[in-house]
């Protein structure tokens, strides 16, 4: 089954004479009529003629998270404000968030995406899709529910949480299907079993769409033993529009309408172009937004781009299995963490010595983080309360930055270690 | 300074196998004797409380090696070996309104008691003393 047989199944070289034309289009657009974009292109000695062909997009600037940072909240809309219809927000590093719009187009292009993502995965009218990616301000939610809902597939909007609730609606409604992050399936298969479900049994479970963090083909496999049900990758994040591209039931990568978006993979150290089928960085240009475009954003995901058509029949590229970081982002139990948000948040402690260390690690299927932290000698006191007291301030203030609750280690100064050069102050024992 | 303030070393000791010794090893090196200790612990970290014969020497040899130690002023107490002795000091510094944060029991030569870090200490030795009951002095220990 496909949605958009036309765009899925068309030949390479139209798909990239579409994106070229688009591209040509999109940067003529940006350049004439709007100054952020303007500014940029002539900052980088670049003018629209210098764009024909799609290998002519790497003359253009880069964009990164930070640039969202930088014009919070609206300064990189462009668009009249009565033709935005919806912000989603995240919070960012060192308490600076960041905003994304969106007009009536910019929803239809992502709901579409998604129609044609679901359908891959198998969903159809007959499936009901319990969406238990948070709802509000996250992209997950709501950007699966429109998706959902435009197969004509009956969604439960379950949003997260409640988790003993989830499992009793999920077997009341024969849900065939769930949306949600890797790390929150792991925490229902556990509670599940708490209370004596046999996912195979009592469940009619036949998908789970899982993204928002990494996750490993390990993880697919007891995920995949333990449901009895198909588990499918979805990428995407809110500089995109939210999540947008599922893997087909052949499971081999997400597949990319390319219509949509356009994928350069980069050599992270020296910016050159890979072929498909290498490793590298990430980059995406969003061929059809409009409300906040997004030229060559670096996505900072390691990855690969596969362009062989695939055994479904689709010709649309496919993403590998996300790797790794070309920044130091930590992706703990779905929720993105910056190290400089904990360096920020500790040396604002004023009991809180010079060095730090943070350790991740993998605990059966769920990610643990672990922050270990040098008190200052006069902060140390003989009192075991007064010391836990501390514990629990730095525990407090981590978790009002971070959004995620870290468990704090007291440490002598001079017990972890010094570095010479480039602190490592990450241990991640995950794998991928 | 009040003769019957008893000086404490309290020490920061990682919960880690070895960190014990490590302290106890650099006390040993200059020859410094504990009279009483107690030890505290979280997951992951403990705190060492000493009597020991020489507290400022004790100070400067463990911060050479970097090792965070505190002075405490605690209050001891003589208990005599009957039954109640330990609630007769207790009551006497719960109805002054004194808190007791932590307390160890110790035997010396001549003298057994309980050691105890209260809030007041100045305040715990007058009424205690009021009460007739016998405090330790640093000398006797």
């Amino acid at each position: 089954m496909m949605w958009n047989p036309r765009i899925e199944t068309m030949p390479l070289d139209k798909i990239k004479e579409m994106q070229r034309v688009q591209l040509i289009k999109l940067v003529n657009n940006l350049y004439s009529f709007n100054k952020f974009y303007h500014d940029r292109m002539r900052a980088a000695n670049v003018t629209p003629l210098d764009i024909q062909s799609l290998d002519d997009i790497t003359k253009l600037p880069f964009m990164v998270k930070q640039d969202l940072r930088d014009n919070y909240p609206d300064k990189m809309f462009t668009v009249d404000k009565s033709e935005i219809v919806r912000y989603h927000m995240s919070s960012g590093t060192s308490g600076k968030p960041t905003c994304v719009a969106y007009t009536r187009n910019d929803l239809d292009y992502w709901t579409e995406a998604l129609a044609r993502s679901l359908t891959a995965a198998g969903l159809t009218s007959d499936d009901t899709i319990q969406i238990a990616y948070g709802y509000g301000l996250f992209t997950g939610g709501l950007g699966l529910h429109y998706g959902a809902e435009k197969i004509g597939a009956t969604v439960l909007p379950a949003s997260t949480g409640n988790t003993q609730r989830q499992l009793e609606m999920m077997q009341d409604l024969q849900c065939t299907a769930i949306a949600c992050t890797p790390s929150y399936l792991t925490h229902l298969i556990t509670t599940a079993r708490q209370m004596g479900i046999d996912w195979k049994r009592d469940m009619k479970l036949r998908r789970c769409i899982l993204g928002a963090e990494p996750w490993s083909e390990s993880m697919r496999a007891k995920f995949e033993a333990e449901t009895g049900a198909k588990c499918i990758d979805i990428y995407g994040t809110s500089e995109q529009a939210g999540p947008m591209f599922c893997e087909c039931e052949h499971q081999h990568g997400p597949h990319i309408s390319p219509d949509i978006m356009y994928c350069e993979i980069l050599d992270p150290d020296t910016g050159e172009s890979l072929e498909p089928g290498n490793k590298g960085e990430l980059v995406c240009t969003m061929l059809k937004k409009e409300a906040m475009p997004m030229i060559r954003y670096k996505m900072k995901d390691i990855t690969s781009i596969n362009e062989e058509p695939c055994e479904c029949g689709r010709t649309s590229p496919r993403l590998s299995r996300i790797t790794g970081r070309s920044d130091d982002m930590l992706i703990i139990r779905g929720i993105n963490v910056f190290p400089s948000q904990i360096e920020y948040t500790l040396m604002r402690i004023p009991q809180v010595g010079d060095q730090y260390m943070i350790k991740v690690s993998r605990e059966g299927d769920l990610d643990r983080m672990i922050i270990q932290v040098e008190i200052k000698p006069e902060s140390f006191s003989d009192k075991l309360e007064d010391m836990q007291r501390l514990r629990a301030h730095i525990e407090s203030e981590l978790k009002k930055y971070l959004n995620i609750a870290v468990p704090v280690e007291l440490k002598a100064p001079g017990e972890l270690p010094r570095f010479e050069g480039k602190a490592k102050r990450i241990i991640d024992t995950r794998v991928f | 300074m009040n003769a019957n303030i008893i000086t404490q070393l309290s020490i920061f000791v990682n919960n880690a196998p070895g960190s014990l010794a490590n302290v106890a090893k650099t006390l040993h090196e200059c020859d410094i004797n504990m009279k009483a200790c107690n030890l505290a612990e979280s997951t992951e970290f403990g705190i060492l409380r000493a009597i020991v014969d020489d507290p400022e020497q004790a100070i400067a040899k463990l911060q050479e090696k970097n090792i965070i130690v505190k002075k405490t002023e605690i209050i001891g107490v003589k208990i005599k070996n009957v039954p109640g002795s330990l609630y007769e000091s207790s009551k006497i510094l719960g109805d002054a309104g004194i808190n007791i944060e932590y307390g160890y029991a110790f035997t010396g030569k001549n003298v057994e008691g309980l050691f105890m870090r209260v809030d007041h200490p100045e305040q715990a030795i007058e009424v205690l003393s009021k009460a007739g009951l016998d405090l330790v002095k640093a000398s006797e220990i």
